[in-house]
């Protein structure tokens, strides 16, 4: 075990990955001189050569694209999009041809591509740069959309995302990728997709949330402690696949849910998962399933605008007390 | 009409000997009467969505698919019936997708817009404008970073060069010198609108711009598209980055089935079916001696044949069970 940030368990996924498989190179903007916006494929060039760690221009389109007929013909590429923000511009590429390839082709077609994208608020860069999208890419059938939450589970759900012959949505929250955690040193170590993972058992409530929005569940449910409440957590880890039967087996336990995500309200993946639970679980609710979400507004840059715009613990814990 | 400032290895071509000009005139043959046949079962309603016929523009998919080699791999457009008759992708099979039956190319899940055959090389028709011209980039990135002598043959329409990846791939191609013949049928609209009233430029110049060799030709000519595209892949395959090629060429068609075509006059159309490419080559073969009426009328019966026995076969075919409809949504993760 080591204790890395999330920034270099990812690093630490990226080498030993393309040390283990030569079909592995890395494309995208700023990940090669500059080291990556957020630092994760800081020396990668200079231990792979620029064969292997491609920067590119501007263009997400176009390096979505590229990676996805490079995949098509047997390489297994990696796109950093630097942030989620800017993949809408790929868009396209991702949700016509990289989620629908194999399915239109009948099979003939696969493509194992990782596109990796930083998202989330919390840094003060207004509404164009603080998205959260990790619902809008499960809406899609054909893609693996993967948000982890600690440095293990991203090195983990990383190189699993490698070993798969889709194409996988990596999402890493910017609040997060300082945050500390234990990793396992071992080089086969993977996280599976679609296994939730329970980080906090108890029996008085389910919260669940995924990427960052796990940190304001886990610290609410230490409030909630000091008010005899025992929450259980449970960190989605992927949305597509989606284990709903952890999240359904912990309600039917606790009988009460809260789902907390940083990324809109309206529409948004708590929906989804709030109609799951009822469709399943409908007869063990006591209350209502209660959703936590960031404000339906474009983000504000005023910092404590931003703030009260996304969810706290303070705001789960009182969701929470509403429900018992 | 050469637009590049790019001097070009001296390349010349063997002219195509008899056998392979029967051959083009067959398969011209084929794609005309497919099209027309395709066209006659969509008012019979055994084919749904959109069509879009590709008669006028044979010349185009014969000349240059045959350009290719076996290693080569093509990506196209959603006009893709004669591409994939070209390069040898079976036409039952082929009629069968359209009808979407469970024996048609794409296992009925793909329709008119979405052939694929893998075994070919044959990579996809793509549906959304220009969107798969990256993805030729990275298949030609792919064969260069595996060492493998293999041309990605970009197919595309005018309409595509208003979109920003035209521009995205065609930049992105030059940097990283991958082996792609970006290939454009200018047939003159993008769906209604001429193309000269939405491109403020040539499009051979906007190419040329990127630093690629661009040359104009007449698409109307299979021997002169077959020509050039020999010339495409011998520069591509030998390292030197991509190659440009428009293609003026015309459909007799509208863009689809459903077009009502207010936007050109039927003169136009007559004056292009009097340079109509089949029968150019006809009189090209008849005038050398390679061809008698006897001869034609020949390719004419087996053409028929070839495209009633498709119809048959597409007719025939079951229709998917709705026991496959979630089948092959994800592909099985590999073991690394």
């Amino acid at each position: 075990m080591a204790e890395l940030r999330m920034r270099d368990a990812l690093r630490e996924a990226l080498r030993e990955e393309m040390i283990r498989d030569p079909r592995i190179f890395l494309m995208g903007e700023d990940i090669g001189a500059y080291g990556g916006s957020y630092a994760v494929t800081k020396g990668l060039l200079d231990e792979f050569g620029e064969d292997r760690v491609k920067d590119t221009p501007i263009a997400e389109s176009g390096i979505v694209g590229v990676g996805i007929g490079a995949a098509m013909a047997g390489l297994r590429p990696m796109v950093e999009l630097m942030t989620i923000n800017f993949s809408f511009l790929a868009l396209d590429q991702i949700v016509n041809s990289a989620a629908k390839l194999h399915y239109m082709s009948n099979g003939q077609i696969s493509v194992p591509l990782v596109i990796r994208m930083a998202s989330g608020g919390g840094s003060q860069l207004a509404a164009t740069h603080s998205h959260s999208l990790e619902g809008l890419y499960a809406h899609f059938p054909g893609l693996n959309v993967v948000c982890p939450s600690n440095s293990a589970d991203a090195k983990g759900l990383l190189k699993r995302a490698f070993r798969d012959e889709n194409t996988t949505i990596f999402i890493e929250h910017t609040a997060i990728y300082g945050v500390k955690g234990e990793v396992p040193d071992d080089p086969d170590f993977l996280v599976e997709f679609g296994k939730a993972n329970i980080l906090r058992a108890g029996t008085d409530v389910t919260i669940v949330g995924y990427s960052g929005s796990v940190h304001p569940a886990l610290r609410a449910a230490a409030l909630l402690e000091e008010d005899g409440i025992d929450a259980e957590v449970i960190d989605l880890r992927t949305l597509r696949p989606l284990d709903i039967d952890t999240v359904v087996a912990s309600v039917k336990k606790t009988n009460r849910a809260v789902i907390v995500e940083d990324d809109w309200k309206f529409g948004g993946f708590g929906g989804e998962l709030s109609a799951q639970i009822m469709e399943r679980a409908f007869d063990w609710l006591d209350a209502p399933v209660a959703r936590v979400s960031g404000k339906d507004v474009p983000m504000p840059y005023n910092r404590n605008l931003e703030f009260a715009a996304l969810p706290s613990e303070e705001d789960v814990a009182e969701a929470v007390h509403a429900m018992m | 009409m050469t637009h590049q400032q790019i001097s070009l290895p001296a390349f010349n071509p063997p002219e195509p000997g008899n056998e392979q000009l029967g051959m083009f005139l067959y398969q011209m043959q084929l794609l005309r009467r497919f099209e027309e046949k395709t066209g006659e079962m969509y008012t019979k309603g055994k084919i749904r969505g959109f069509l879009h016929l590709y008669t006028g523009q044979e010349a185009c998919a014969v000349g240059a698919l045959n350009a290719l080699r076996e290693q080569d791999r093509i990506v196209t457009h959603y006009r893709d019936h004669g591409h994939a008759l070209a390069r040898g992708v079976d036409a039952n099979r082929i009629m069968a997708e359209l009808f979407g039956r469970v024996d048609g190319v794409s296992g009925g899940r793909g329709g008119s817009m979405h052939l694929y055959d893998v075994s070919k090389g044959f990579l996809g028709g793509y549906a959304i404008v220009a969107a798969h011209l990256p993805l030729a980039v990275g298949l030609g990135l792919a064969a260069k970073m595996q060492n493998e002598d293999r041309v990605a043959l970009c197919i595309f329409g005018d309409g595509s060069v208003g979109e920003g990846e035209f521009h995205e791939a065609l930049n992105l191609s030059v940097l990283w010198k991958t082996p792609v013949i970006f290939f454009c049928e200018n047939n003159l609209y993008g769906m209604g609108v001429r193309f000269a009233e939405s491109l403020s430029t040539q499009i051979p110049t906007l190419a040329a711009a990127y630093n690629m060799p661009a040359v104009s030709i007449n698409g109307m000519d299979v021997l002169e598209v077959y020509r050039e595209t020999q010339k495409a892949v011998q520069y591509c395959s030998t390292g030197n980055g991509p190659y440009f090629i428009e293609a003026m060429t015309y459909r007799y068609r509208g863009h689809s089935m459903a077009d009502p075509e207010l936007y050109r006059l039927k003169d136009e159309i007559e004056q292009y079916r009097k340079r109509d490419a089949i029968e150019a080559l006809k009189q090209h073969m008849m005038e050398r001696g390679m061809l008698d009426e006897g001869g034609w009328q020949d390719v004419v019966s087996r053409v028929d044949h070839a495209v009633d026995e498709a119809v048959a076969f597409a007719d025939a075919s079951p229709e998917p069970g709705l026991d496959t409809l979630y089948d092959r949504l994800m592909a099985e993760p590999a073991n690394g």
